[in-house]
């Protein structure tokens, strides 16, 4: 288990091809990388992530020992960024090793919900008009509960 | 007693951080929070919708219930969006 708060950039393909080398007895990956969306529509010009990085890492341990011992994974590992960041930028990776997909499709997707809602980000996007802070939205909410 | 703020309460308040010593009579994360807004015009705007202030302790994620102590660190947020 890995965890990592970090304002460097990262590798999404490093990061992977990594990770799928430290276990011989695994049947399945399931890697998940976050972006900085800016659409057409509605551009942005940079994306400000503010952290509380003790909280962080507290909470994202406890989210993938939790992911872990409810899918028996193998490992799982999370990379979260914050500060200033550019449109395209990867934010986050989140792996998931196990012996079968069924788990480590589950385990990633689990642990992204989570990481949504528990993990202390804030995500302020700045525009051509101004910046403004993203809103929680009771959607995410929704995809977490559904773990419950 | 120290007190984190982030995101928008940060900037509302213009601060990250504070060293407060409430009263003793402030024993939980909401007594904490009704003291800040009694004595701050800001932070009673700021705090005004209880809804969305989210807490911790000393890094812990805890409700508004949970008791608070002289040498904790009380971090204060909104809802987190983060992933």
């Amino acid at each position: 288990m890995s965890v990592r708060i970090q304002t460097a950039a990262f590798d999404p393909g490093e990061e992977t091809n990594a990770f799928l080398a430290t276990n011989a007895g695994a049947g399945a990956a399931v890697t998940f990388t976050g972006l900085v969306r800016s659409q057409p529509g509605d551009p942005i010009t940079a994306l400000m992530l503010e952290c509380y990085p003790d909280l962080a890492i507290n909470q994202v341990k406890a989210m993938i020992e939790s992911a872990v011992a409810r899918f028996g994974l193998i490992k799982a590992t999370v990379i979260h960024r914050y500060g200033a960041l550019r449109p395209g930028e990867p934010i986050v990776q989140v792996m998931a090793l196990a012996p079968h997909r069924e788990a480590a499709f589950k385990g990633a997707e689990y642990l992204m919900d989570y990481l949504k809602t528990d993990a202390p980000f804030w995500k302020k996007e700045e525009t051509p008009t101004g910046s403004r802070w993203v809103e929680a939205k009771s959607a995410d909410d929704d995809a977490k509960a559904r773990w419950d | 007693m120290k007190v984190l703020y982030f995101a928008w309460l940060r900037e509302r308040l213009n601060k990250g951080e504070e060293t407060v010593s409430p009263p003793a009579e402030v024993r939980t994360v909401s007594d904490l929070i009704d003291w800040l807004a009694a004595n701050d015009e800001a932070a009673d705007l700021a705090f005004a919708n209880r809804k969305l202030i989210k807490a911790a302790v000393n890094a812990r994620i805890v409700t508004h219930d949970a008791p608070v102590a002289a040498n904790d660190t009380v971090a204060l947020f909104p809802p987190m969006t983060g992933g």
